[in-house]
């Protein structure tokens, strides 16, 4: 589902982010991001939500080479998958609904389907209680659940997540997981990028551990009982 | 995408803008009013040329020229004459005045009636008065002049060209003076608006960026803020057309007693529907222009990012 070949990227008079790198997510499949900072796992995320382009290499998400995508194709692209920033990125003056109906507005979803799917979204990140909200009014970990309500209301085939627990204290990073995890279990691909080996480990899934640039290795995470002990 | 669900973001767009617009009323109000008297000082100046032109109708006596016929010229020639310039291009009327109303009317006055009493036979000739139409500029006028010159049984024609020429350097000055400030403010207008559009691009460059980022288009990106213009040159459009018909209810009176004691029956005209619907899109169409001016500058430059 998602591949990248051989891809480097140098940013501007600087050095450069990621050296051949070579990854594939298979369809389906929940895969961590791992690394210190600086290593390039948020270029890897931008080159898939394609805000940045490889230098050389391709990247393929479900099927399509995104550097032979034209200008116009982004937008199309960008709807098909969803994306969880560490800072949220919110929008303070609207409601929690509001918030997370944008994604549905925007691909001209009509209101009444518009309702039924922000509904359902903010009911499997147990926000269903605070449509009303504005993100201000809602603790930490509710806000990351917000993110994730928005990211996934339009279905995507593709989760990409940035950091999602890096501002959560353990217990909430925990229940936020534990929510990736169940999302993953319906299907979705999910690429996560997170810096915290503790709470990867408590995950069965791949690791893809980038260092310098470069994948260091892709072991698979061991399956612990707390995966299934983490309350969402 | 549907067309109802089209129409529909159309019209939440057009919505959100003017709430935008009622959520900072102060800054909102000044906007328009900028927008406003921009609009309106060209739309004045417009019913000014407007009475101006009526004025020069007034005075188009004095571009009137007359044609003495030769002595012994009967009355059926001057007539003959008379349809003959009728049909000339550039002539708006033609008034035959006889020897006879001629001498009638020059012995009412107490200074001419005893020598005129005096004398055995009418001295005066048939006269033709010719009115050119008001777009007749002085060297045309010239030219008809010295075809009527050469007519049959013509003796003089008398043209008074230099009054001719000034009242056409003035409208012509009005003309062009109203077509560049016009122009100006329209500018100013796209200006005022430009800008706004581009604190207002600004202050909401995150939640762009989100929408971007989340796959909106640019058409998506850019609507609000084409309606966001759009209502700000409306807005200005309706201040201008208040601005315009109270300065003329205002200064109509005065401008009209003025003229009177100088013997004139000139009057400030009044705005037209059709001016004041010029008005109003000029207004609509300058917001819009400065809004994408704006944005096609400004929205360009905000990319979605990850940190």
């Amino acid at each position: 589902m998602i591949r990248l070949d051989n891809v480097t990227k140098r940013y501007d008079g600087a050095r450069e982010a990621l050296k051949g790198v070579s990854l594939h997510v298979e369809a389906g499949e929940l895969a961590f991001l791992t690394g210190r900072s600086g290593a390039g796992k948020s270029t890897v995320l931008k080159l898939i939500a394609l805000i940045e382009h490889p230098t050389r290499g391709n990247v393929i998400v479900d099927g399509r080479n995104l550097g032979k995508l034209k200008d116009r194709e982004i937008p199309g692209y960008r709807q098909q998958i969803g994306v969880v920033f560490q800072d949220n990125k919110l929008l303070a003056d609207r409601s929690a609904y509001e918030n997370v109906a944008l994604p549905l507005i925007i691909t001209g979803t009509g209101q009444r389907e518009i309702g039924r799917r922000v509904r359902a979204a903010l009911d499997q990140v147990g926000l269903l209680d605070r449509e009303r909200y504005p993100p201000r009014t809602l603790s930490a970990g509710e806000q990351q659940r917000l993110g994730i309500a928005r990211a996934i209301v339009s279905r995507p085939k593709v989760l990409i997540a940035d950091e999602p627990t890096g501002n959560l204290d353990p217990d909430l990073a925990l229940e936020v997981m534990a929510l990736f995890k169940r999302l993953n279990e319906v299907g979705m691909t999910m690429l996560i990028a997170s810096h915290d080996l503790h709470l990867v480990e408590h995950f069965g899934a791949r690791c893809i551990t980038l260092t310098g640039g470069q994948v260091l290795e892709t072991p698979v995470a061991p399956l612990t009982e707390s995966t299934g002990a983490v309350s969402p | 995408m549907s067309l109802s669900t089209w129409l529909n973001r159309h019209a939440q767009n057009a919505v959100g803008a003017l709430g935008t617009l009622s959520r900072n009323p102060v800054a909102t109000a000044l906007t328009v009013t900028v927008i406003g008297i921009a609009l309106a000082l060209p739309a004045a100046l417009g019913v000014l040329v407007q009475s101006g032109r009526t004025l020069a109708g007034d005075w188009a006596d004095v571009r009137d020229f007359s044609v003495y016929l030769a002595p012994g010229i009967g009355l059926d020639r001057a007539e003959a004459l008379a349809r003959e310039l009728r049909v000339r291009p550039g002539v708006e009327s033609v008034r035959v005045i006889s020897a006879g109303t001629a001498v009638a009317e020059l012995s009412k006055d107490p200074g001419f009636a005893g020598a005129l009493a005096a004398l055995e036979a009418n001295p005066l000739p048939h006269t033709l008065v010719v009115r050119p139409l008001v777009s007749v500029d002085g060297a045309a006028l010239e030219k008809l002049g010295a075809e009527v010159q050469k007519s049959n049984g013509v003796d003089l024609v008398k043209l008074d060209l230099e009054w001719a020429k000034r009242l056409s350097a003035v409208l012509d000055f009005l003309r062009r003076l109203g077509l560049i400030t016009g122009g100006l403010l329209i500018a100013a207008v796209v200006i005022v608006v430009g800008n706004t559009i581009r604190l207002d691009i600004q202050n909401r460059s995150a939640e762009i960026e989100v929408a971007k980022l989340l796959g909106a288009t640019d058409a998506f990106v850019r609507r609000p803020f084409l309606y966001l213009g759009l209502w700000y040159g409306l807005l200005g459009g309706v201040v201008a057309m208040l601005i315009l018909l109270i300065g003329l209810w205002a200064l109509g009176e005065p401008i009209t007693r003025l003229a009177g004691l100088y013997g004139s029956s000139f009057e400030l005209g009044g705005a037209t529907g059709g001016s004041l619907l010029a008005v109003l899109a000029g207004g609509v169409l300058a917001g819009w222009g400065g809004a994408w001016t704006a944005v096609a500058r400004h929205l360009a430059a905000i990319q979605p990012k990850i940190a």
